[in-house]
């Protein structure tokens, strides 16, 4: 299942829903992205400026998206999880719009009868999700609002499941 | 032909979507971005690095050789960002 939205989610409500009356779930895994307060280029010594702030600082961050395609492919990595593991069910939830450090950006949880599948298959999701679903973030900074570059080590987390055979079919 | 621009890119082209119609030569995802390169600064600034746009016909990921046609839908925007 997928949902994207704006709204922020109750993780232990939408784990209890996930596995609830599914005597056949075994073990569950769950990752929950966050709005960091730093851009990753400022965690670098010395780069403080005045009043204590760190170049780069995060403020908040809006998330944009292509509704229509963002929900597209989400539906397709998402089958895809169930045809590589033994899934039980499976949750993925991804906000947009405007969000402050600390806040959840996206909840991936999948359940299986056994540990392996979920742990493999919430990295999985979280992994292709990050180089596939159309979402872009913009930082608001001291210095403006700031977009946020791809980093390559998203692709080499998402090249490890291996063959790219999740276009269209 | 509906064009659809996000993240950079709707910044450098003013808008966010537009409604075009490219001539008849313009018959793939590369001429459709070159074409679209002319229309004004902004967007020859959106499209000056090709390597750093991703596009998307009708909502499915495409290369710079598949085909184009009036009435797709068709998305420009950077690589994305999400999770």
């Amino acid at each position: 299942m997928i949902r994207v939205q704006r709204a922020d989610f109750d993780i232990g409500a939408e784990l209890d829903a996930l596995t609830r009356d599914n005597p056949g779930v075994g073990g569950l895994c769950s990752f929950v992205g966050l709005v960091r307060d730093l851009h990753p280029d400022a965690r670098t010594p010395g780069s403080e400026s005045g009043e204590g702030r760190a170049v780069g600082e995060v403020r908040a961050m809006t998330l944009e998206h292509y509704p229509g395609m963002t929900e597209k492919m989400l539906e397709r990595i998402d089958t895809q999880a169930h045809r590589r593991w033994p899934l039980e069910a499976s949750l993925v939830i991804h906000r947009y719009g405007r969000m402050e450090p600390g806040e959840r950006i996206v909840l991936v949880a999948t359940a299986s009868a056994h540990r392996q599948a979920a742990f493999d298959s919430c990295q999985f999701l979280i992994d292709w999700l990050k180089t596939k679903a159309p979402f872009w973030k913009l930082e608001e900074t001291p210095d403006g609002g700031r977009w946020v570059d791809a980093r390559a080590s998203d692709d080499t987390a998402a090249a490890r499941w291996g063959r790219d055979d999740w276009a269209a079919e | 032909m509906q064009i659809l621009y996000f993240a950079w890119l709707k910044t450098h082209t003013g808008t966010g979507s537009e409604q075009v119609e490219p001539p008849a030569e313009v018959t793939d995802v590369a001429g459709l971005l070159d074409w679209l390169a002319a229309r004004s600064d902004g967007h020859a600034q959106a499209l000056a690095d090709r390597q750093a746009v991703r596009v998307a016909v009708n909502q499915e990921y495409a290369r710079p050789g598949d085909p184009v046609k009036p009435g797709d839908e068709v998305a420009l925007f950077p690589p994305v960002t999400g999770g």
